[in-house]
């Protein structure tokens, strides 16, 4: 929460994308978020994701449900559509918006509670649909609109602030979401902008549903000791087990690695993802391993990051019902309405 | 890069770049705070602390704040500082009784000062409260040097002039006007303990071209200012030429309208970007007509019958690379016809009545050996300072050079070395007053800068003395005081208590933060969020963090001083402190040796 307006006023030297914006016009309200939250980091990458991109504002919409991390699309992209939906339904306003309107860039903010609790149902059929969205889990570990109760998402062993011990297992939405078929699984962290905004922009651009959860302490209720979501412990047991940095379609990637260690994996409008793997035993194209290597870590305590799992090339929500090209908005009238002659065949066939 | 050492006192003091730019370090942005809060005679004594004039500076200061004000870096225009100032002496009330007085009794040491200059006065200011007896020298009858004699009156009204030399002569200073100093070594006779040489440069440059002694009409600029402002010239030619584009030559054009001429030329050798004016002075001058014509370079003065009729330029033509001049030709010869020249192409000092035996070591150009610390020529306990020291400066410089003068001859009176400077200090506090409560307005407005209002073209002629500028109104200087940025304010860093939560970096809105690993300088500025290509500013650099060993690094030359580092900063790493700049003067060997003397001034 901060009282004092933020100056209008911007760095001379400010870079301009192709659009002509700067980040700052990336920028949405002031938070009201507690001062330190990790979901305020994570809106910054968001706001340099969107101004890498060059996304155009009004071609986005960002979702939401309820939660302190449902509160974060105020606080980008000002000029962007938005929607604060109902607490755990945010994937059914999405799948509304994106079957009705394809060419919009689906973004979605969500927390451990919104999604893993209230809305686990919500998000699992999402990720069944492949509906084209990236989907950004901001977790934390506990409910701290509600003052600090564990949330799903807890480790076991895990101590409330006011001295509680969580005994119940945790859900991990990245397990969870490679099992269940998603095609593009990453976890970061909100303390390492320099994997997170690369992580941002290759879900954005995804065909299909990106689930990426990003660790977010809550610096409120779960950033002291003995608590397994906080900064100092995040930092300690960090362990980026992959970079994937993100190419746009027009450039080259030959220069800036070394043959033989990068991997890239191509996206469906030319851009690619390079991988470079640090852990050898890891694959992030082959499930079960990827699953293995997680349950390993998480046995070793260590909170694994980077691009888990990715499949491009799936179909998504569009070409599985096969729906017209283009948004609604653009359909021709004429495509759209039958004629009294095509009206009564139609009704014909009910008779 | 090395943590950067916030203890030394001049780090903190170089983020406020307007204090760190005066030569006599004026606490501006506290004064400007104090003029927000209605506290015009505290603005006043605080400027008065440091450059004594605050009244005339606020009018004529050369103000080199103003092109350091981070305002310009990051928005467009610099706070009108300069304008403040006045604002401050114009609002005040009655502040005579908040002056130093000079003790009872005097501790016994005579001082001699010559010239009752700014220079002077300001040795006077700080001597005769600690009870030095003060003899000044003035060799017109009334004082105030160059300033009375060389900035018009419509500039500088005498009324402010008489009020504030009043306050330092009204301290007990025996004034012998008219009183000119024609030996050192009769001087030296009187047996004064210390004596202070602060007679100006009052000589004008001379431009010897053929005509130059053929006819009455040829004025050197310093010279006939002076006799403009003792009454002795009343009128001038209607055509009037001024050679040379310094500030002499602006105040030169601009009296010779308010004397009769009609169509007065600023003659330039150079072309508009190597004019030594300040832009000020220029726009003053063309606002009222005066025509500015360059690349004129005299010949000759042409004298007919004994009668001035014109002057022959040669007209020029340059090539400029990078901003100098490599190559100059002359396209033809031109005569401007004029009933008036006015010289003013620069002005010198000169010692003819300082004898050369005296032990005052004098250098290749003639001019006096003098330390630049203690300002104390190769004869000890003779002193010089103002334009007197090292040629032509401007008047704060004078002051600066007086406050120096002083504390030197404090210590060469009471025992000490004159080389050994009491130390600056700095004294930090913080403005946190509550959970998001700071103790400054940290709102930024993105208003303009205000323009002063001037008395109206046709009025403004009528009378010689009928001040131009009218200083600000208040709803004028109610919104120039919320453009200070309030760089006193310091963010103040604390490495062990960072989490490396990022919410600062998020939050600027300059994006002068960047949490980074260390490395060389060149490769740390290179690699920040915004890329710190102002090597004139420095980088903040902080010790290695807690829980990565990164370094926090902060880009001085954007910052803003919002305090949205500070207000969102979960642990309080950052802090937003009060800077309280301590420069020492001889009242603080007076009192102790201890650096800093008061904190608890604002």
């Amino acid at each position: 929460m901060s009282f004092i307006r933020k100056p209008t006023v911007t760095n001379s030297r400010l870079p301009k994308n192709s659009l002509g914006l700067t980040r700052r016009d990336y920028e949405g309200g002031m938070s009201t978020l507690c001062a330190g939250c990790g979901h305020d980091s994570i809106t910054a990458a968001l706001i340099q994701a969107a101004w890498e991109l060059e996304l155009v504002p009004h071609q986005v919409v960002k979702l939401s449900g309820i939660g302190c991390s449902s509160k974060t699309p105020a606080y980008f992209m000002s000029q962007a559509h938005g929607v604060n939906s109902v607490h755990g339904r945010m994937p059914s306003v999405a799948t509304g918006a994106g079957a009705a309107n394809r060419d919009l860039v689906c973004l979605g903010v969500s927390g451990d509670g919104d999604s893993l609790s209230i809305g686990f149902g919500q998000l699992a059929h999402a990720m069944r649909r492949n509906l084209n969205m990236a989907y950004v889990i901001e977790n934390n570990g506990v409910y701290g609109l509600t003052k600090g109760q564990f949330s799903a998402s807890a480790d076991v062993g895990s101590r409330a602030k006011r001295g509680e011990t969580n005994v119940q297992p945790p859900i991990d939405p990245v397990v969870t979401a490679i099992a269940l078929g998603c095609t593009f699984v990453a976890r970061s962290f909100s303390g390492d902008k320099q994997q997170l905004v690369p992580l941002l922009k290759a879900a954005i651009r995804h065909r299909g549903f990106a689930l990426l959860d990003v660790l977010s302490p809550c610096v409120t209720f779960n950033d002291h000791e003995d608590s397994t979501k906080s900064y100092a412990y995040t930092r300690r047991y960090y362990h980026p087990a992959i970079h994937a940095d993100f190419v746009p379609p027009a450039q080259d990637i030959k220069a800036a690695y070394d043959h033989g260690e990068a991997m890239p994996v191509e996206l469906h409008d030319g851009s690619r993802i390079v991988l470079r793997k640090v852990d050898e035993g890891f694959d992030p194209s082959d499930r079960a391993r990827t699953i293995g290597f997680l349950q390993d870590a998480a046995k070793r305590g260590e909170v694994v990051t980077g691009l888990m799992y990715i499949q491009p090339g799936q179909d998504d929500l569009h070409d599985v019902n096969h729906t017209v090209p283009g948004p609604l908005h653009s359909q021709p009238y004429d495509g759209l309405h039958p004629g009294a002659e095509g009206l009564r065949e139609l009704q014909q066939r009910y008779r | 890069m090395k943590p950067t050492d916030t203890q030394h006192p001049d780090y903190f003091h170089r983020v406020v770049d307007c204090q760190w730019a005066c030569p006599a370090h004026t606490d501006v942005p506290l004064y400007i705070r104090m003029i927000a809060q209605g506290r015009f005679a505290d603005a006043y004594m605080v400027n008065r602390e440091s450059n004594v004039f605050p009244g005339i500076l606020g009018r004529v200061c050369d103000r080199p704040c103003e092109p350091a004000c981070r305002r310009a870096r990051v928005d467009e225009k610099p706070v009108a500082i300069c304008r403040l100032k006045r604002v401050a002496a114009d609002y005040r009330s009655d502040i005579r009784d908040r002056l130093p007085k000079a003790p009872a009794t005097t501790n016994g040491k005579r001082v001699a000062l010559i010239g009752a200059g700014c220079a002077s006065l300001t040795v006077a200011n700080d001597l005769l409260p600690l009870g030095f007896e003060v003899t000044i020298f003035e060799r017109f009858d009334r004082p105030g040097g160059l300033m009375r004699t060389n900035i018009p009156s419509f500039r500088l009204p005498e009324k402010v002039l008489d009020e504030e030399i009043g306050y330092i002569l009204d301290m007990g200073a025996e004034l012998k006007a008219g009183c000119e100093i024609t030996s050192m070594a009769a001087l030296l006779e009187q047996g004064f303990d210390a004596i202070f040489v602060g007679t100006g440069a009052p000589r004008g440059k001379e431009l010897e071209l053929p005509g130059r002694h053929d006819s009455p009409r040829i004025h050197i600029g310093i010279d006939w200012l002076e006799s403009v402002s003792f009454g002795h010239t009343t009128k001038i030619g209607p055509r009037v030429l001024i050679i040379g584009v310094g500030n002499t030559a602006m105040d030169c054009c601009r009296t010779s309208l308010r004397l009769g001429a009609t169509d007065v030329k600023v003659m330039a050798r150079k072309p508009r970007e190597f004019f030594k004016a300040s832009a000020w002075e220029l726009d003053d001058a063309e606002e009222e007509n005066v025509e500015i014509v360059v690349n004129h370079s005299p010949v000759a003065f042409v004298v007919e019958d004994g009668v001035l009729t014109g002057m022959l330029f040669d007209r020029m033509e340059y090539t400029v690379e990078d901003g100098r001049i490599v190559d100059s030709r002359v396209v033809e010869q031109v005569t401007i016809p004029c009933d008036d020249v006015v010289l003013a192409i620069g002005q010198e000092n000169a010692f003819p009545w300082i004898e050369r035996d005296l032990g005052i070591e004098f250098d290749e150009w003639d001019m006096p050996v003098v330390d630049r610390t203690t300002f104390m020529c190769t004869r000890p306990g003779i002193f010089f300072g103002g334009d007197a020291a090292w040629g032509p400066e401007n008047i704060i410089w004078a002051v600066a050079h007086g406050h120096e003068a002083a504390l030197s001859i404090h210590r060469h009176c009471l025992g000490g070395d004159v080389g050994d400077r009491p130390p600056r200090g700095v004294n930090l506090q913080s403005a946190k007053m509550g959970l998001h409560e700071w103790s400054f307005s940290n709102d930024f407005d993105g208003s303009e800068r205000q323009l002063v209002p001037h008395v109206d073209l046709k009025k403004r002629f009528k009378k010689l003395n009928i001040e131009v500028e009218l200083g600000y109104s208040l709803e004028e200087f109610q919104v120039e005081v919320e453009r200070c940025l309030n760089c006193d304010l310091q963010t103040v860093f604390d490495a062990p208590k960072c989490i490396e939560c990022d919410a600062c970096i998020d939050v600027c809105p300059t994006n002068c933060l960047t949490i980074t690993e260390n490395a060389e300088e060149p490769a740390l500025r290179a690699k920040l969020t915004v890329p710190a290509e102002n090597l004139d500013q420095p980088l903040f650099v902080s010790e290695a963090l807690p829980q990565t060993a990164r370094v926090m690094v902060k880009d001085e030359d954007q910052c803003v001083h919002c305090g949205l580092c500070a207000e969102r900063c979960p642990t309080a790493a950052w802090d937003m402190q009060k800077s309280l700049i301590k420069i020492p003067h001889a009242d603080d060997l007076a009192v102790d040796e201890s650096p800093i003397k008061v904190a608890a001034r604002s």
